[in-house]
């Protein structure tokens, strides 16, 4: 029985009944990473020792004949700006290049105590402030499908650690799209939760009224038994919303028939050619299914992007001050307190963090405020309103993931504006608290490559088992062709494999 | 020259709230553990960490505003006050800048009656401590930063500038105390800093329409600071005016050494905190029933409790004043009415005799060595004729230094008065006989010199005898 490259669902099963053990499904994980990382550099730290002991843990809890819990066994990626106690939380960032966390963050706790094994933690953007893990201090991340190219970002790390099969399931978060947009350029499905269902509480902060934490899988199906595991109400988190998380899995089955979905116009525009055919398959797909597709717009979309930076970038100067050289990172050698300021954040932090804590420390001082940071505020109520208004109409809203596929490394890290501009298509979701699904819709052929390219399926607050069902129905209609490009994808990268276990 | 000037003076009081824990964590709010030690991701700023309010600091904030009389906001928000400073662990504090707790209160000053109108109430969280190596920031070598104080809960007050003397200024500033002692909001003690006082003071020529420009005062550590940094302050500002100089926006560092104000930084280069709303605190919604629970919960506050000593128990202003200045002493004296004492003459006890020992020996009103039990048997031995009221003196200092019952003390060291007749016409006679020149001088007709006689018999008795009985026997043995 070969375990890398099975089904998540199928390998719960197997670890459940006995059949494989969680040591071995871990180290069979481990030795995808020991020969693919090298290549795609996922990951910032492997935690063997400690994975070993999870895995151990959850062998032994079976051997008992008790329940190690929902993730029996699996191997789970974690982006390196959530806090695993014990571990570096370096965020991407050299000024935390030292920093043990002391304390799990909520999310960690969940996984453990539904028997994940924490696997190691990825790459990603500094302090996620990026659409290609780039701009991380720990080396860029390798897109999986063609080495050239970014894996797409924040969540760079996670998106490819999944894609290239190095972990089965992996978490990431999405302040403006930094879970969708590598979904979509690494050919994995990733779910951006509604702001409150997930406890942010041990996930480094970079814009606190948009960050949200969520799930990164092979399918649809993954993405939802991940979310499961880590939803609902936190005290530690006090943004946390009450009550309790629906059953996701249990609730994927059924039909879409005569289910409403909108097209906003304004989603679309910039979406390359080749993105633009295969999202207009999907949709005859979808109308196949019986769904009722409609084009419709949301006009102050259009002003989306500029309120985002505003808004994130001021709460990320507020949120990123506390690395100051006092208690985090290399206290630079200075004669006056300013300058040990300005000499430690200066060395510790990148050009692309300094730059938007500049930006946010402008739209917040005294003179600027009510000219930018005000009206930004002002943009996003606008923005959420809009959108209550069409889910009136619409049960769901689609939109491609991205409006293209992945670029090459080093392509448009000197255009940061069409790089920011990208993002149109996946931050109002964050600036209205909505859900959403980026999952693959098909493949694009690029220089000799074929290039993964997402669906993104907008939901209402709270709304993901709506999401998660119509983009698990939807993939049983596509999945065939996806699933191949898949393997032969990694047969590619790890030629050779010594996983096989004897029935 | 002062005297064409006038002052306004408005103040910033800091208090630490008395809650058992920080503002945002559950972290112990304890003054003076060991550096440190009541710390956690939350008040440390560690990356990921994020509030939670703490109900209590709000209920003992929103117990405030309502006895500094201010309307309470029934939602208010959290917003950040950005600035770097080692012992601001997040580079943050998180405060109320824009819809603070509570707004529009006022209390009253005594003399003259005035009210000071309070602007606002607000919720906050005070950073940590820094402790320079050598205690003075210029000079040392390094600071260390103690983080047990990150985050515990404060309430700012701010004044109207309504205050127009030091004199008021300390009134107030008193009056305030004595309001959130009793409210049991704050132990306000200046020296432990759970009271910080700021101070904004613009002086104009009087009759000017134009108000001066502000110079805040910091490093203020006690009331009497407060009122010679303002009289000092008036006196400097009015000189530069008088002289044809400007007053610029500045704020000044209190030299307590050398009683003097300097420059710390000028307005120009002042900080811009970038105020702006705290997106990990839902907004705080005070439910009408909450506000109710507290009102119905709000211990009795100085004035009320004046009120009621002077109009039911028939005290001076001036007792039912000082027996107000703490909540411990009122409720000492309360007891010992309750435990049947007659009120003003409790009142005597404990304000000169019980107050006295206490201040000779620095003990704080919180720490009455005593209980109102003990007192009032004491009171009752002197009710009873059993020790006279010069001997309780001794009584009272024995029984705070022992801790032993006054009925025991009295018996066990023999300390009843005598006030047999027969034990006291023993002496007398003793007396009469050892002083035959006095007694000749009374007999011709100089009664005052019986007094001397009686101081020799208690002389004797080592102060024991009824001072009253003695002076009849002597009476009747010499006068009659």
């Amino acid at each position: 029985m070969e375990i890398w490259g099975m089904p998540v669902r199928d390998i719960l099963k197997y670890i459940t009944s006995g059949e494989i053990s969680a040591t071995e499904v871990l180290e069979c994980y481990l030795n995808a990473i020991r020969e693919a990382d090298p290549e795609i550099n996922a990951f910032i730290d492997v935690l063997e020792p400690t994975a070993r002991m999870d895995a151990s843990r959850v062998d032994a809890l079976l051997r008992e004949g008790d329940s190690p819990g929902p993730l029996a066994g699996l191997p789970v990626a974690i982006k390196d700006n959530i806090c695993v106690k014990g571990a570096r939380c370096t965020c991407g960032s050299k000024i935390l290049e030292n920093w043990i966390s002391p304390y799990d963050a909520t999310v960690i706790k969940l996984l453990r105590d539904q028997g994940a094994v924490i696997v190691g933690k990825t790459n990603l953007d500094e302090f996620a402030m990026g659409s290609s893990t780039e701009t991380s201090a720990y080396g860029i991340t390798r897109n999986p499908w063609d080495l050239r190219r970014v894996p797409g970002g924040s969540s760079g790390g996670s998106a490819a650690a999944v894609a290239a099969g190095m972990a089965p399931l992996a978490l990431g978060t999405d302040t403006g799209g930094s879970i969708r947009q590598p979904a979509s350029f690494s050919g994995v499905c990733g779910l951006k939760p509604t702001y409150g269902l997930v406890s942010r509480y041990g996930v480094t902060a970079y814009a606190s009224s948009l960050d949200t934490v969520g799930p990164f899988g092979e399918t649809v199906w993954d993405c939802a038994l991940l979310l499961e595991a880590i939803a609902g109400h936190d005290p530690l988190d006090a943004t946390s919303a009450a009550g309790e998380p629906a059953a996701y899995t249990k609730r994927l089955e059924g039909s879409v028939r005569g289910l409403r979905v909108g097209i906003p116009r304004e989603l679309l525009n910039g979406v390359s050619a080749q993105v633009r055919e295969l999202f207009d398959n999907t949709l005859s797909t979808m109308e196949d299914m019986g769904m009722i597709v409609e084009e419709m717009s949301i006009p102050p979309v259009a002003h989306a992007v500029e309120a985002y930076y505003v808004i994130a970038a001021a709460e990320a100067s507020s949120n990123l001050s506390r690395f100051d050289g006092v208690r985090f990172g290399r206290r630079a050698p200075a004669g006056t307190l300013d300058e040990m300021y300005t000499k430690s954040r200066g060395e510790g932090l990148g050009k692309e963090v300094v730059k938007r804590i500049l930006l946010g420390t402008f739209v917040l001082d005294s003179g600027n405020k009510d000219r930018y940071f005000m009206r930004a505020a002002r943009v996003r109520t606008l923005i959420k309103r809009e959108f209550e208004k069409a889910f009136d109409n619409f049960d769901l809203i689609v939109s491609p993931a991205s409006p293209d596929v992945a670029f090459k490394i080093g392509e448009k890290i000197e255009d940061l504006l069409t790089m920011y501009l990208a993002d149109l298509i996946t931050i109002p979701v964050n600036m209205a608290g909505l859900c959403a699904l980026s999952m693959p819709m098909g493949f694009v052929d690029c220089d000799g490559a074929a290039l993964p390219c997402g669906l993104q399926i907008i939901g209402k607050p709270f709304d993901e088992p709506a999401v998660l069902k119509a983009g698990y129905l939807l993939e049983q209609e596509i999945e065939a062709g996806i699933r191949e490009e898949v393997s032969s994808m990694r047969r590619k990268l790890n030629p050779v494999r010594e996983c096989e276990l004897v029935d | 020259m002062t005297n064409q000037y006038e002052m306004m003076i408005g103040l910033e009081v800091h208090v630490e709230l008395a809650a058992d824990t920080k503002l945002f964590c559950r972290c112990s709010s304890r003054f003076g553990d060991p550096p440190n030690t009541n710390i956690c991701p939350v008040c440390l700023g560690m990356p990921g960490a994020l509030p939670q309010a703490n109900m209590e600091a709000v209920r003992l904030a929103t117990r405030a505003a309502i006895a500094l009389n201010c309307s309470i906001n029934p939602v208010s928000k959290f917003d950040r006050k950005n600035y770097f400073y080692p012992d601001l662990p997040k580079g943050y504090q998180v405060t109320q800048f824009y819809e603070p707790i509570a707004q529009g209160g006022y209390i009253w000053i005594d003399d003259p009656r005035k009210k000071i109108r309070i602007n606002r109430v607000h919720i906050e969280e005070d950073a940590g401590k820094s402790v320079h190596a050598g205690d003075e920031i210029i000079t040392a070598e390094y600071s260390l930063v103690d983080c047990n104080r990150a985050g515990v809960p404060l309430i700012e007050i701010v004044s109207e500038p309504d205050i127009s003397s030091p004199e008021e200024a300390r009134q107030y500033l008193e009056k305030l105390q004595g309001l959130l002692k009793f409210a049991r909001v704050s132990d306000v003690k200046m020296e432990e800093g759970s009271m910080r006082v700021d101070c904004n003071i613009s002086v104009r020529r009087k009759g000017s329409q134009v108000p001066g420009a502000p110079v805040e005062m910091k490093n203020l550590s006690s009331f009497r600071a407060v009122v010679r940094a303002l009289a000092y302050e008036f006196q400097r500002q009015a000189q530069v005016l008088e002289q044809g100089g400007q007053i610029v926006r500045e704020t000044r560092h209190w030299d307590e050494t050398e009683q003097v104000t300097r420059v710390l930084r000028t307005k120009e280069s002042s900080d811009d905190y970038r105020y702006f709303p705290d997106a990990d605190l839902p907004r705080l919604e005070l439910s009408q029933g909450f506000i109710e629970e507290v009102r119905n919960e709000m211990p009795k506050l100085p004035d009320e409790i004046v009120s009621y000593y002077v109009d039911e128990l028939g005290l001076p202003e001036y007792d039912a004043r000082v027996l107000t200045l703490d909540p411990s002493l009122a409720e000492f004296f309360d007891a010992c009415v309750s435990l049947g004492a007659d009120p003003k003459t409790a009142s005597n006890w404990i304000m000169v005799e019980l107050l006295g020992y206490m201040k000779a020996e620095n003990i704080p009103y919180e720490n009455i060595p005593l209980s109102p039990e003990y007192l009032v048997s004491m009171l009752e031995l002197i009710n009873k004729g059993v020790i006279s009221g010069k001997i309780a003196k001794d009584v009272l200092v024995i029984m705070i230094e022992t801790g032993q019952d006054p009925r025991t003390i009295v018996k066990e060291r023999g300390l009843e008065q005598i006030s047999d007749d027969e034990s006291i016409a023993r002496i007398v006679d003793e007396v009469i006989a050892a002083h035959p020149s006095v007694v000749e001088e009374i007999k011709a007709g100089k009664a005052k010199a019986v007094g001397f006689l009686v101081g020799q018999v208690m002389k004797h008795t080592k102060g024991k005898a009824n001072p009253a009985k003695v002076n009849t026997i002597l009476r009747d043995k010499l006068l009659s």
